[in-house]
């Protein structure tokens, strides 16, 4: 399992990426130490048995909750915070 | 002098708050002429509500959270929106991008994290005031401790967390920050119970003043030995102190083993940044918050307004968060984590079969200087979460209440009770404040 645990410059390159940030090279370098930092003390973990333990998503047992599917009126304008619009909708930036 | 103008000297001189109200409102109600401050990760209709981050800068909720509408309904006064971590990441408040909220004990030290502009008020204010806070890993209880004030963390599922600007959402509860337990009882009193706009509350309403009796008699207090390893000797010395002051009001107390205590701080970290990087995926600067001019396409905009928006340690925990639930990874880590985490709520379910209040240090220090913050690397802050981050894994309440000083700096006694045991958590820590009294 070790090598789970193990992190360097491209991997925290290709997860930066992923998740929209964008680095530049001091930043890798710097997080790329103190994310071995943190992994080498979370490592501990694989030394609890886990065999047959179910994962708690929550703290306690969630139950769905129901209600009757009416609509509500919406007080709120939801491009009240927004710079960017057009007419009644958000305007971003170009997909393609 | 108005307490609006209080306020403002009181952040002239310790920065509690991003933003202070511009008016004072009169209303009727359980908590009439009480000023109530909102930690900034808390919507609150026409005030700026950022989470401490620049990324929502000049955000201004159409709204308020379900808690905020409900101090509103019993007549109380929005005073302002108090600093914090950005996002709630952080111990010691410094990670602010708003300005950094200073201990008022002790302007060198810090007011602990993330509530940290929630808990300097608290201690600051001459007037009557209770701040709602927020706690995902300690953030109520540490602030609390570091203070010289009481901070109450309810069950996960008491409060309402509609309107709250979510860091991780299977471990964020709002709850309270005052100067007695009877602040606190009551404000949990008020901003408790179901709300159809969170699938998550409990159905649980309760009025909490009721258990503000002096007596413990007959109550069971388990002291787990985990809690004290690696915590300040003098810190330790006071703590025993005040379970024997328990004692002395009628409870019995015995040692207990929480022994996946140690395995606690990884699964809340794992788990925590997992549920945060996919809650900050969000920000992007089309709907809210900071906007650039449109430019380049959707990738080249997105990062570019999250690489000016968030601090670094956002940063750190975007990409740990967004690595721990990657193909290849998810299982050893983010899976692992849960696992773990049921086995941590499973050793607290069966201390509380024995008993009915766990009692230990909140902080295995007192409150440090900034000067000493600056030295220590992420790790190391984490670390410093080892007694918050277990009981705030399980959902389970706790309350700080302070029970002495160190080196003239004030100690948290950190009192968790079972799943919706509110009750006996805060008749122990209303009666032990009651004789501290004395």
């Amino acid at each position: 399992m070790s090598d789970y645990w193990k992190i360097d410059k491209e991997l925290v390159k290709k997860v930066a990426d992923n998740a929209r940030l964008k680095l530049i090279e001091p930043e890798i370098e710097k997080f790329t130490k103190q994310l071995e930092d943190i992994l080498q003390t979370f490592k501990e973990i694989d030394k609890v048995n886990t065999d047959n333990v179910k994962p708690s998503f929550h703290p306690q047992e969630i139950k769905n909750v129901f209600r009757e599917d009416k609509a509500k009126e919406w007080k709120w304008d939801p491009l009240a915070n927004t710079r960017n619009k057009e007419k009644k909708y958000f305007k971003g930036p170009k997909i393609v | 002098m108005t307490i609006l103008d209080k306020a403002k000297e009181i952040q002239k001189k310790y920065s509690p708050f991003i933003t202070i109200a511009d008016k004072e409102t009169k209303g009727k109600g359980r908590l009439a002429g009480i000023a109530i401050s909102v930690k900034d990760n808390i919507c609150t209709a026409g005030m700026q509500t950022t989470a401490g981050s620049k990324i929502l800068e000049g955000y201004i909720p159409p709204f308020n959270a379900s808690c905020v509408e409900k101090v509103l309904k019993e007549g109380a006064f929005i005073i302002g929106k108090t600093a914090q971590d950005e996002f709630g990441f952080g111990t010691f408040s410094v990670n602010c991008a708003y300005g950094i909220p200073k201990n008022p004990l002790d302007t060198s030290r810090s007011c602990g994290g993330s509530s940290g502009g929630a808990s300097c008020i608290t201690a600051a204010a001459d007037f009557p005031h209770i701040a709602i806070a927020e706690s995902t890993g300690g953030s109520i209880s540490c602030p609390a401790a570091f203070t010289g004030t009481v901070g109450l963390t309810p069950t996960y599922g008491r409060v309402s967390r509609w309107g709250l600007v979510d860091y991780a959402n299977s471990l964020d509860k709002i709850g309270c920050i005052g100067k007695t337990v009877k602040d606190v009882a009551l404000l949990l009193s008020i901003i408790s119970g179901k709300d159809e706009y969170d699938s998550t509350v409990l159905d649980a309403q309760e009025d909490f003043m009721k258990y503000l009796k002096p007596s413990v008699k007959g109550m069971k207090i388990g002291v787990p030995k985990e809690y004290f390893e690696n915590v300040d000797q003098k810190i330790s010395k006071i703590i025993w102190d005040a379970i024997k002051k328990l004692e002395y009001l009628g409870a019995s107390y015995k040692e207990v083993s929480l022994p996946n205590t140690k395995y606690s701080l990884a699964s809340y970290y794992i788990i925590a940044m997992a549920e945060s990087s996919t809650n900050l995926a969000k920000y992007c600067g089309m709907r809210y918050g900071m906007h650039q001019t449109l430019q380049g396409n959707f990738d080249e905009y997105f990062s570019a307004v999250r690489e000016k928006g968030f601090g670094e340690e956002a940063k750190r925990r975007i990409i740990l968060g967004t690595f721990a639930r990657m193909a290849g990874w998810r299982d050893a880590y983010y899976l692992k984590a849960l696992k773990v985490r049921t086995k941590v709520i499973e050793d607290f379910k069966q201390a509380f079969k024995k008993f009915d209040v766990l009692a230990a240090p909140t902080m295995p220090v007192i409150a440090p200087k900034f000067s000493e913050i600056e030295k220590l690397e992420p790790i190391e802050v984490y670390m410093m979460d080892i007694l918050t981050v277990a009981p705030n894994l399980a959902g389970i309440p706790m309350i700080s209440v302070p029970c002495g000083l160190v080196d003239k700096m004030p100690v948290g006694l950190h009192l968790m009770g079972d799943h919706l045991q509110e009750g006996k958590i805060i008749q122990a820590a209303h009666a032990f404040e009651q004789v501290k009294k004395k």
